[in-house]
């Protein structure tokens, strides 16, 4: 079958819309089987109806990004976390 | 005097008055997949009705392809703006699916293989408003179309006509599906333009 997905990159821009910080390149862990990794690493279905980011290990669904006029839905419920690399001293520069 | 001429009306639009607003027609089929294509073999396929009661019933392939068929031709509405019209489908309605079942429930919850969910008030299955159907245009649904059965719901917007489907669950309150509960309106009426939450 060929990879009927993009990469997590193309999830860059329709969130830098919504976070300060690139989130692609935070790590997530999968809340279905435990795999951590980047955000750019998830494969990615879309971008219509919405975005769903799967894990690469067990293709569940990580992250959702609805974007309608007005207002997007970001669904992070299959993510047990997202771990974000920030300055030591709590400060962004 | 009228007040606005018929000139002011422009050119009808391409589809006229079966075009939902906000619609535009397409000759093709887009396909919009939200996972990876299951592929579900017929000798493993099943469709479950589950009710409230938590009673359960269920028909293999063979069973379901034995039941009454009928071939309804409709036009169907995305919610990212394609409409495609006249479609044709084979299938079996869920007023035959729903003859032997007991329940009271108002609400169905509607599963895939794959995972997808979709919401849907049970009224809006029944009387000849929806079908599970596993032929289109005259061949056998295509995985990519949702094969070897989806649901078609034709006049809600097309998510609701679940790819790959499994079962429905029906339930005393409703539960958002897939799309439901990221953005997308509970109910889905193209001729209201239900598209997101709030609509």
């Amino acid at each position: 079958m060929t990879a009927d997905h993009l990469d997590g990159n193309a999830l860059a821009g329709p969130l830098a819309e919504l976070f300060a910080v690139d989130v692609t390149a935070a790590t997530g862990r999968c809340a279905s089987c435990g795999l951590a990794g980047p955000i750019a690493a998830l494969h990615v279905y879309g971008p219509e109806p919405g975005l769903v980011g799967r894990c690469p290990g067990c293709e569940e669904v990580v992250l959702r990004l609805v974007r309608g006029p007005g207002s997007a839905w970001l669904d992070l419920r299959g993510a047990l976390s997202l771990r974000v690399t920030l300055p030591s001293d709590g400060k962004t520069r | 005097m009228a007040i606005v001429s018929r000139g002011f009306r422009g050119r009808p639009r391409a589809g006229g008055d079966r075009l939902p607003p906000g619609q535009y027609l397409v000759e093709d089929f887009p396909v919009l997949s939200a996972g990876p294509t299951p592929r579900v073999p017929a000798d493993r396929w099943e469709f479950a009705i589950d009710t409230e009661a938590g009673e359960t019933r269920r028909w293999s392939w063979e069973e379901f392809m034995a039941l009454p068929q009928e071939r309804p031709a409709v036009d169907i509405h995305c919610v990212t703006k394609w409409s495609k019209l006249d479609t044709h489908w084979e299938g079996v309605s869920l007023d035959v699916l729903f003859e032997d079942v007991e329940s009271a429930a108002e609400y169905a919850l509607v599963h895939s293989y794959g995972g997808y969910t979709t919401n849907l008030p049970v009224e809006d299955l029944l009387d000849g408003k929806a079908w599970i159907v596993h032929r289109y245009d005259g061949e056998e649904l295509a995985p990519v179309h949702g094969g070897p059965a989806r649901l078609l719901v034709p006049h809600l917007y097309f998510w609701k006509s679940a790819k790959w489907v499994r079962g429905i669950r029906l339930l005393n309150e409703d539960w958002p599906g897939f799309w439901e509960s990221a953005g997308y309106h509970e109910y889905g009426d193209p001729w209201r333009e239900q598209r997101y939450e709030g609509d």
